[in-house]
C-alpha cells in the first residue's frame, strides 16, 4: 500500500526509530514514547525530548499467528509491552529467542534491527526491537 | 615513531545462530566432508551486516564511555552491505548520535576491508582531522549452496573506537603496513549474488604470499621479530590457514591462542581478523604486543602492530566479551538456515 | 438533557452477515437501506440526509465517499451525506451523527447505514486493515496485529483478577447459542467450550473461536423527529433516549489500567444520564465483543460488575434471555458476526427487534429499555446508544 511504499516517511521518523527518543511531561511526569508535544495523559504541552534508557523488563507478550502482510514471512514472532528501566512502556517485537523462551519479567535489551523492506527494489526500514541481554 | 593512535574502546557481535559444519554435510555429500570449521554463525532473520555492525558498534561505545556526538569518522568495511548503493554508516552513525560532521563511508576489500578501515581512521586522528572516529569490519558472508566455501561462509562484525594516543587506552596502534596485487583468487562480478574462488590458488599464491610479505614488511621497517608480539591474529578462512602461516612466519601455536575462532563461528570475513583481535584484548595484560594480519582477496594484506594499554582492565566488562558471544549460540538445521538466509522465500 | 426535541428509531433493516461473494459494498449499503425505508413506512422522498458508517472502504475497495455513493444507489441523489469514519465503532458513531442531525432540529428524517464488505480481500489485508484501527506509526510496525493488542488486555486482565482464561472464553458459547435463532447470523449453530480452548490460537492466548469472524453485511436504520412519526401508523414507538461517544488516550500502552476503557465509562455515563436510567434499567444489551475478553470488560465498565467480576455475569446465567440482563441475544459479534464498520447498527437493530417483539425464539419477555455499545479500536472510541420503548 501507497503508506508502506513511502520513503520520506521512513526519512521523517528514523530519528525517534533508531534512537528511542521518548517525551518526558514536565506538568504530571509521564515518560512516553514516542516523543510527541503533547503528553498523551495530562494533555500539557510542556514535554521535554529524552533518550529513553536501552533496558527493560517484558511486562506482557503474545506470539503473533496471523500476521499483517509485511510481515508475513516472520511468523510467528513474539511482540510484547516492554516497561524501560525509567518506567516507560513501549511496544516492541522481542528478537532473537524463540516464542518458548520469553517470560513475563525477561530482562531485554534495545537493538537495531530490519523491519521490513519496501519490496525487492526499495528501501530498508530499521527500527528498534528488543532482545534478551547478553 | 609515535603511536598513530590508540584504541578508546572495542566491541564484537556474532549472531545467535550457528549451522554445524557436518549438517551442511549431510545434506550435500551425504556426510562425506571433513569440515574445515566444526560450525559457523548465521545471522538472524532479521539480522544483517549493517545491523550486526549497529551492534559491534554498541559495544564499543559502551567501552569508551564517551559521548557520541564527539564520534566524527566512520569508516565500514563489508563485502556484504545490505545495498550496493547507500553506505550502512550513514544509518549506524544517526542510530548511535554520532556528529553530524562525520567523514562517513563504507568500503570494499574483501576480508581486510575492516584492518583497512582502522588504518585509515588512525591516519585521520593522527593527522589531527578527527579527535575520535569509529572502524568496523561487518559481514553476512554469501556462501553458495553446495560449494565448499558454504561451510565457513558465517556473520559476525567487530568495531573499534579510535581517539588521540593515551597512557589509559585499550591500546595503541603503533605500526602499520599494507601489501597489494592484483591476485585473482576470489571476487564476485556486479549483479552476481555469490563470489567465485579458484580452489587451490586460493591458499599459497593468495592467502600465504600476501600475509607472509606484509607481515614480513612490517617486521623488517619495524625491527620487531615474532618473538617480540605476545599475541598474533590472521585472518581465518578455515583453522588450517591461519596455523600455517603462522608456523611458516615463525610463531607459536600458544601466540594464536586467543586469535584464533573460526573453528567456532567460521569465517566472518572483514570481521575475522578483529573479531580474533576483540578476543585477544578480552584476555590480554596491559603492556603486551599484538600483531595483527588480515587477507583481503583481490588480495591484499594489512600488518597492525599494537600495545595492549593500561585501560584494558577497566573497559573489558562494560559489554560483552566474545566468549560470551561465541557461548549464547543456537543451532539451526540446513532448513531454517536457508531460510534465514532468505534462500528460501515464502 | 438538552433541548425537547425527540428522536425515533422508525424503521430498520439488514442484510444477512456471512460471505456474500455475489454483493458488492454498495449491493449490500442498497439493500439494507431499502429494507429500513420499506419498514418505516416512509418513502424515499422522506429522506434528507445519509450517513454512512465504514471503517476500510478506502483500503479494500479502493472507494471513498460512500456517502453520495449511497444517496445515488438508493435513489434519494441531491441529499446531505457523508461517511463516518471511528474504525469498528464507525456505526455507533454514524448513528449519533445521525441521532444530532434530527435532535438540532435541522432535519426531520435520515437514514443511516452501517456498512463493510472484508471477504473480497485476503486474511493478511484484512489484518492490515483492521490495525489501521492502531497508531501505524509506533504500533502497527512492530508487527502488532489487532489479535495481538487484544490478547494484552486479556493477559493484563488475567493475572490482575485471577480469573482463568476457560470463564472468559465461555462468552463466545454464549453467542452462539442465540446467534443459532438468528436468521441473518454467520454462525447461526451452537458451539462447546472444549471446541472453543481446543481452536487454533491467533495471538496468544486469544484462539480463533474466540474472536469475532471476519465477514459482510450492511443494517440501516431511518430515524425521525416525533412530528414525523406521528405521520405514521406505529404500534410501537422506540425512542433514541440516549445517544453518547467517548474517547481515551489512543494507545492502551499509554493509559493508566489496561483493562478498562474509560471511553465505554465515559459514553455509558452520559448516554445513562441522557436516558435517565441506571444499570438495573437496562432489559437487554450488546457489547461490542470482537474478542471474549472485551465482552467480559465491556460489561465491568458499564457499570454491570465490579472490575473483575464482569466474568460471574456470564457464569450465573445473568446473560441469558431469561435472566437478569439479557446480553447478545442475537448472537454477538462472534456469533452474528461483526462487518466492522455495520456492526454498531446492527446491534440497534437487534434492539430495536426485542423492544418490538420480534426477536422469535431469543425474544425476552416484555423489554422497555435496550442499550448497544459500540467500539473503536481497543477502546480509542466507544458509541453507546439507549433506545425506549415508549409506547
Amino acid at each position: 500500500m501507497a503508506y508502506l511504499r513511502s520513503v520520506p516517511r521512513v526519512w521523517r521518523e528514523r530519528e525517534i526509530k533508531y534512537r528511542l527518543i521518548g517525551g518526558a511531561c514536565k506538568n504530571c511526569g509521564k515518560r512516553f514514547y514516542p516523543y510527541r508535544r503533547t503528553c498523551p495523559a495530562c494533555g500539557s504541552e510542556e514535554v521535554e525530548k529524552v533518550k529513553l534508557p536501552d533496558t527493560g523488563t517484558v511486562e506482557v507478550f503474545t506470539v503473533v499467528r496471523s500476521p499483517p502482510s509485511e510481515f508475513a514471512e516472520h511468523a510467528p514472532y513474539v511482540v510484547a509491552l516492554v516497561r524501560l528501566d525509567d518506567g516507560t512502556l513501549l511496544p516492541a517485537q522481542i528478537t532473537d529467542v524463540d516464542p518458548s523462551e520469553v517470560y513475563e519479567g525477561m530482562r531485554v535489551e534495545a537493538t537495531l534491527r530490519r523491519y521490513r523492506v519496501q519490496g525487492e527494489k526499495g528501501i530498508i526500514e530499521y527500527g528498534v526491537k528488543f532482545r534478551p541481554l547478553i | 615513531m609515535k603511536p598513530l593512535a590508540s584504541i578508546i574502546g572495542y566491541g564484537a557481535y556474532v549472531p545467535r545462530y550457528r549451522v554445524e559444519a557436518k549438517e551442511i554435510s549431510r545434506v550435500h555429500t551425504g556426510g562425506a566432508e571433513r569440515a574445515p570449521v566444526r560450525q559457523k554463525s548465521v545471522p538472524g532473520p532479521d539480522e544483517d551486516s549493517l545491523t550486526i555492525a549497529y551492534e559491534a558498534a554498541r559495544y564499543a561505545l559502551k567501552r569508551a564511555g564517551i559521548d557520541p556526538l564527539l564520534v566524527e569518522a566512520l569508516y565500514i568495511g563489508s563485502e556484504s552491505p545490505p545495498y550496493a548503493v547507500k553506505p550502512s554508516a550513514t544509518v549506524i552513525a544517526e542510530a548511535l548520535g554520532f556528529s553530524k560532521k562525520l567523514y562517513g563511508i563504507d568500503m570494499e576489500f574483501a576480508c581486510k576491508a575492516g584492518t583497512t578501515a582502522i588504518i585509515s581512521v588512525a591516519a585521520l586522528v593522527n593527522s589531527g582531522i578527527i579527535k575520535y572516529g569509529m572502524a568496523i569490519g561487518t559481514d553476512t558472508a554469501q556462501g553458495r549452496p553446495g560449494d565448499e566455501l558454504e561451510y565457513t561462509a558465517a556473520a559476525g562484525a567487530a568495531a573499534f573506537l579510535l581517539g588521540p594516543n593515551s597512557s589509559d587506552a585499550v591500546a595503541t596502534i603503533d605500526y602499520v603496513y599494507s601489501y597489494v596485487t592484483d591476485t585473482p583468487d576470489f571476487w564476485r562480478r556486479e549483479g552476481e549474488k555469490y563470489p567465485m574462488h579458484t580452489f587451490r590458488f586460493t591458499g599459497e599464491p593468495a592467502y600465504f604470499h600476501h600475509i607472509i610479505s606484509a607481515a614480513r614488511g612490517l617486521m623488517e621497517e619495524t625491527g620487531l621479530r615474532p618473538e617480540d608480539f605476545d599475541h598474533v591474529v590472521f585472518h581465518q578462512p578455515n583453522v588450517k590457514f591461519p596455523q600455517r602461516v603462522g608456523e611458516l612466519l615463525g610463531f607459536k601455536p600458544e601466540q594464536l591462542k586467543y586469535g584464533l575462532l573460526s573453528g567456532e563461528i567460521g569465517n566472518t570475513y572483514a570481521a575475522a581478523s578483529l573479531i580474533g583481535l576483540a578476543n585477544v584484548l578480552d584476555n590480554a595484560k596491559p603492556g603486551e604486543r599484538v600483531l595483527v594480519v588480515s587477507f583481503g582477496s583481490g588480495a591484499g594484506s594489512d600488518a597492525i602492530s599494537l600495545t595492549v594499554g593500561e585501560g584494558i582492565e577497566r573497559v573489558r566488562d562494560k559489554a560483552p566479551t566474545v566468549a560470551k558471544l561465541i557461548a549464547r549460540s543456537k543451532l539451526v538445521d540446513y532448513a531454517l538456515y536457508l531460510k534465514y538466509r532468505e534462500m528460501i522465500l515464502r | 438533557m438538552t433541548g425537547m426535541r425527540r428522536v425515533f428509531v422508525a424503521g430498520i433493516g439488514a442484510t444477512r452477515v456471512g460471505e456474500h461473494w455475489d454483493r458488492s459494498l454498495r449491493d449490500l449499503m442498497r439493500e439494507a437501506s431499502l429494507k429500513a425505508i420499506q419498514d418505516s413506512g416512509l418513502s424515499k422522498k422522506d429522506i434528507e440526509a445519509v450517513y454512512v458508517g465504514n471503517m476500510s472502504s478506502g483500503f479494500l475497495q479502493g472507494q471513498e465517499h460512500l456517502g453520495s455513493l449511497l444517496a445515488t444507489w438508493i435513489g434519494t441523489p441531491g441529499v446531505a451525506a457523508a461517511k463516518v469514519e471511528a474504525a469498528c465503532a464507525s456505526g455507533g458513531v454514524a448513528l449519533h451523527q445521525a441521532y444530532l442531525a434530527v435532535k438540532s432540529g435541522v432535519y426531520d428524517c435520515v437514514l443511516v447505514v452501517g456498512v463493510e464488505k472484508m471477504t473480497d480481500a485476503c486474511t493478511g489485508d484484512v489484518t492490515d486493515a483492521l490495525i489501521m484501527a492502531e497508531d501505524q506509526e509506533y504500533v502497527a510496525f512492530t508487527g502488532l496485529s489487532f489479535v495481538a493488542l487484544n490478547a494484552f488486555v486479556y493477559r493484563y486482565y488475567m493475572k490482575k483478577y485471577g480469573v482463568k482464561q476457560e470463564d472468559i472464553a465461555y462468552f463466545a458459547v454464549h453467542d452462539h447459542q442465540y446467534a443459532a435463532n438468528n436468521p441473518l447470523a454467520q454462525y447461526p449453530r451452537p458451539i462447546t467450550l472444549d471446541e472453543v480452548m481446543k481452536s487454533p490460537l491467533v495471538a496468544d492466548p486469544i484462539r480463533l473461536l474466540e474472536s469475532a469472524p471476519i465477514g459482510d453485511g450492511s443494517a440501516a436504520l431511518v430515524l425521525c423527529s416525533e412530528e414525523k412519526l406521528k405521520e405514521l401508523d406505529k404500534d410501537v414507538h422506540l425512542e433514541i433516549a440516549g445517544s453518547a461517544v467517548a474517547t481515551d488516550v489512543f494507545s492502551l500502552h499509554e493509559r493508566a489500567d489496561p483493562t478498562t476503557l474509560l471511553a465505554t465509562v465515559r459514553a455509558t455515563r452520559k448516554a445513562f444520564s441522557m436516558a435517565s436510567i441506571e444499570p438495573r434499567d437496562v432489559d437487554v444489551l450488546e457489547v461490542h465483543d470482537a474478542f471474549t475478553i472485551l465482552g467480559v470488560i465491556h460489561l465491568e465498565d458499564m457499570g454491570f460488575a465490579k472490575k473483575g467480576e464482569g466474568w460471574r455475569l456470564l457464569k450465573e446465567g445473568q446473560l441469558e434471555r431469561d435472566g437478569g440482563l439479557p446480553t447478545n441475544t442475537m448472537g454477538g459479534l462472534k456469533a452474528r458476526g461483526h462487518p466492522v464498520g455495520a456492526t454498531g447498527i446492527y446491534q440497534v437493530y437487534e434492539v430495536a427487534l426485542q423492544l418490538r417483539g420480534e426477536a422469535g425464539k431469543n425474544q425476552v419477555p416484555d423489554p422497555e429499555v435496550g442499550v448497544a455499545q459500540s467500539v473503536g479500536g481497543v477502546g480509542g472510541t466507544v458509541a453507546v446508544h439507549v433506545v425506549r420503548r415508549v409506547r
